[in-house]
């Protein structure tokens, strides 16, 4: 990726970028400041932006904190990922109303999604639409997503600075943006180089007032990309984790994290690929009208696991070994990727501040130990 | 995965929607035991009707006007897929529900969903089908077609353990079944009436009175999970294989397309890459407490 075209453009030109984006037709959603933290939310002008703004992780805490110039993206990863956008949290999967003696009729489909444009995308949140678009783009899904989705664009900022729970470098999904946006933007002092990933992107960069980027600014945003990955918050080694993960289920360490883990679902719904869903049917008061809705569902719920022989999942270490079990080794099978793509904010959000990076960890390093324990210990029977 | 996605039959389901239920109405209903009911269903909709296939091991979903939806396994012919036939225990809020509803009513269906029973792998070995409960109703549809194609198959055993003698569903049909000389079926009881004359046991039990060819054996299972964990076992221990063994198993499915989680056990969805999985796809999980 690193011999693309790069494109030049002033900061100024970012508002102009919002205006045509808007005139296109798109609903313009971008991160802002909202309740103390870094939010998803529709924006109209660069003014709302978190301008000079940066946030602080840590296992279960997060901060925004003042920096000490205007940059407008010098932070990483809110509560919030795209995942609501395109997967709502709650949603209506009809409506139906009786009809005459037996009959059934279905009340108006749900409008279609809006048209939206993304602006300030990080690489793993990017990496997560592609990751739910291996569950969700079906030929049996919902059809919501679908439309969704294939309408969005996608202005994507690199990260320079990753933050304290990021892991992006050791998941493969960042902090460069390398597929899935139509604009890759890397934010210097007083302008931004722009990739180009689609035609779509290629025209916007057209309409705006733009150069070629030269030879020692794309060399330093190769340098910004280099010093980010080697400052992740965390890593994790991948290397064998699937087999070791599945075939250690029995784990005393499981036990050990159940002890912290309060079942209460945050990291599953400020994951941005966790898809799981509960599906709710009701009738209003007069029997004859019914709906089904769609909310989002969490495997740390005993409810999640309920079926007439009884809870597949009742205590909270099966609950979490569920949990890291499909993110980091049961996803692969299924979908063919990992379900993790490092982006920290089940350890940022957290209440007890449980590490996946850390519990991964602990238990493949204690399986390697011992495992190369058993190896030394063959290898001196053969010997004697 | 048993039988490939794409030899699957279409999916019916309401207004393109795949989450809304197509219309049935119920055109026959037979109580099976004190709390096991049979309903033939047929689409309102007369392309739904005629276009409507399944395969043996199948299930819909079958839901009732804004009560909810539940997973039941179809228990009749394949070959009359214009009515089909759902045998339910009325156990759960959706089931319950279906208790209060008669002839002329309607019900929503989406389906068929899952994979079915290897009946064309199958061809020319011995089936040795165990049912437990109501665990019968999914084996029903393969043995129709067994009995259909007896020629194209060895020997067939069905041992069907049941809690007590008036809790044993198709009865007429197990009778015609028993008397068949092409067909061994064999019944044990938990708790025996003054009446029964039968085995008494858990119906691995069963398997000491059979003559087991482990090298030409398939054996299809469905029925609690304690009951599929020592069926299982029984067989492995019989010396047939691990890719000889099907079982069916029972999760919560909620969605039926592998979108809603709910029914994942380990890295299957039991939805989609089951309900009937060989031993061999699961071995790893199976008999694991908390998956």
């Amino acid at each position: 990726m690193k011999n693309k075209v790069l494109y030049t453009i002033n900061k100024s030109e970012l508002d102009k970028l919002i205006g045509i984006l808007q005139r296109d037709g798109y609903r313009v959603v971008g991160p802002t400041v909202r309740d103390g933290a870094i939010t998803y939310e529709e924006i109209e002008s660069v003014r709302q932006l978190p301008i000079g703004w940066t946030d602080s992780h840590a296992p279960g805490r997060y901060r925004l904190n003042r920096r000490n110039d205007d940059q407008l993206f010098g932070f990483v990863v809110g509560p919030h990922s795209l995942k609501k956008f395109f997967f709502p949290p709650k949603q209506r999967l009809f409506g139906i109303k009786r009809d005459g003696e037996s009959g059934y009729v279905f009340e108006a489909r749900q409008p279609d999604p809006p048209r939206y444009a993304f602006l300030g995308v990080r690489a793993c949140d990017l990496a997560a639409v592609g990751v739910q678009d291996r569950v969700f783009k079906q030929a049996m899904a919902e059809p919501y997503y679908a439309k969704a989705r294939d309408d969005a664009l996608f202005i994507a900022v690199n990260c320079t600075e990753p933050g304290g729970t990021c892991f992006c470098g050791s998941m493969g999904t960042g902090p460069r943006c390398t597929e899935g946006y139509d604009l890759a933007l890397t934010e210097l002092r007083t302008t931004f180089t722009v990739e180009v990933g689609t035609n779509k992107g290629r025209q916007l960069v057209e309409a705006l007032e733009h150069e070629t980027t030269d030879a020692n600014t794309s060399h330093l945003v190769d340098l910004l990309m280099d010093n980010a990955s080697e400052h992740m918050g965390r890593t994790l080694d991948t290397e064998n984790l699937p087999e070791i993960l599945l075939k250690n289920l029995s784990h005393e360490h499981w036990d050990e994290i159940a002890k912290r883990c309060m079942s209460c679902s945050n990291c599953t719904f400020a994951c941005p690929t966790c898809f799981c869903s509960n599906v709710e049917d009701s009738t209003d008061l007069s029997g004859n009208h019914a709906e089904r809705w769609r909310t989002w569902g969490s495997c740390f719920t005993l409810e999640f696991s309920y079926h007439t022989g009884g809870y597949s999942r009742s205590s909270p270490a099966a609950r979490y070994r569920q949990w890291l079990t499909h993110k980091l080794a049961n996803w692969h099978e299924q979908f063919e990727t990992s379900g993790c793509v490092g982006c920290g904010r089940c350890i940022t959000w957290c209440p007890v501040g449980i590490d996946i990076t850390k519990e991964a960890t602990t238990i493949a390093n204690d399986v390697k130990r011992s495992r190369a324990n058993q190896e030394a210990k063959r290898l001196e029977e053969v010997g004697s | 995965m048993i039988s490939a996605l794409d030899q699957r039959p279409s999916i019916v389901c309401g207004e393109a929607n795949p989450m809304a239920p197509a219309w049935t109405r119920i055109v026959a209903c037979q109580q099976e035991s004190s709390n096991t009911a049979s309903y033939t269903l047929q689409f309102l909709d007369p392309e739904q009707k005629k276009n409507y296939r399944f395969q043996p091991g199948q299930f819909n979903m079958v839901y009732l006007f804004g009560v909810g939806e539940a997973a039941i396994s179809i228990s009749s012919d394949p070959d009359k897929c214009d009515s089909l036939v759902h045998t339910i225990r009325h156990v759960g809020s959706v089931t319950f529900a279906m208790n209060r509803l008669g002839i002329g009513q309607c019900v929503g269906l989406r389906g068929p969903f899952g994979s079915s029973w290897p009946l064309d792998e199958c061809r020319g070995r011995d089936i040795l089908l165990v049912a437990g409960g109501i665990g019968i109703a999914p084996l029903r549809p393969a043995i129709y077609q067994l009995l259909k194609n007896r020629d194209d198959y060895g020997r067939l055993i069905l041992l069907y353990g049941i809690r007590s003698p008036q809790d044993m569903i198709f009865k007429e049909e197990v009778e015609e079944w028993m008397d068949r000389r092409d067909f061994q079926v064999l019944i044990t009881v938990d708790y025996p009436s003054e009446a029964w004359t039968g085995p008494v046991g858990v119906v691995t039990k069963l398997l000491r009175r059979v003559r087991v060819d482990s090298s030409r054996t398939s054996v299809f299972v469905c029925g609690p999970r304690v009951m599929n964990r020592a069926a299982a076992h029984s067989f492995l221990s019989h010396y047939v294989p691990e890719d000889e063994i099907f079982i069916s198993l029972e999760r919560n499915m909620r969605c039926g397309v592998g979108q809603c989680g709910h029914c994942q056990y380990g890295p299957k969805f039991v939805c989609k890459d089951g309900p009937v999985f060989s031993y061999e796809s699961v071995r790893d999980l199976f008999g694991k407490d908390e998956v």
